[in-house]
């Protein structure tokens, strides 16, 4: 295997270019997880130091460590790089507690479960 | 290989890519490779407002596995050309 010549890595799609960087990793199950790339390879498996996930609901959202970790690359949708110069997030969101969003978590899980079972129960009506 | 060149040949235009999670993004398509992973810069996703952790995103990887369609500038697309390139392809050659 050859390396990319170090002018070559900021043309090419390969995640060289991202490397050392504060990145933002989007997973297949919708997870959102940030940290600085150490490394990756060709299945885009990637390793994260200082990685947090960042839990988002409605406008609450909170960071959680989670210290080392390496991603199985089939589990990528999509890798960011963060503009340092731009908020990360909309200026009415605000940082909770781990157990403020484990709460709002649970309470929106609720909500969407009955609004599923509300809306079989109303599928008589025939909505559509 | 034939979408791996066509590819190549719109690096630099604007296009859309529509993920398989229904994320759709827009940007500059800055390099693709033999997976179709798509490298985009200048990007903003198309509802914003669903996805706020994406506000400070400008230059993204994407994965080929996820992506579910690309949309393209209407004269990105060079019909006969690309005609040509799917026989010469079915020939094995």
């Amino acid at each position: 295997m050859s390396w990319a010549a170090p002018d070559d890595i900021f043309f090419s799609t390969s995640l060289a270019a991202y490397l050392d960087k504060k990145l933002l990793v989007l997973l297949r199950d919708g997870r959102k997880l940030m940290g600085l790339l150490r490394s990756f390879d060709q299945f885009a498996n990637a390793v994260l130091e200082e990685a947090y996930e960042r839990v988002i609901v409605g406008d609450l959202y909170c960071d959680i460590p989670l210290g080392l970790y390496i991603i199985r690359g089939e589990n990528v949708v999509l890798i960011g790089e963060l503009d340092v110069e731009k908020e990360e997030l909309p200026a009415q969101m605000v940082q909770v507690s781990e157990a403020e969003i484990k709460r709002a978590q649970k309470a929106e899980k609720e909500e969407m479960l009955l609004k599923g079972t509300m809306r079989k129960r109303m599928e008589f009506l025939d909505l559509d | 290989m034939l979408f791996f060149s066509y590819f190549k040949d719109l690096v630099g235009q604007e296009v859309t890519v529509e993920l398989k999670n229904d994320l759709a993004i827009r940007g500059t398509l800055h390099s693709v490779d033999q997976y179709l992973n798509i490298k985009l810069e200048n990007t903003r996703v198309v509802d914003q407002d669903k996805y706020p952790h994406m506000l400070s995103v400008r230059n993204c990887f994407i994965r080929g596995s996820v992506v579910r369609y690309v949309q393209l500038p209407p004269d990105g697309v060079d019909v006969d050309l690309l005609h040509d390139a799917a026989r010469r392809e079915a020939r094995g050659g």
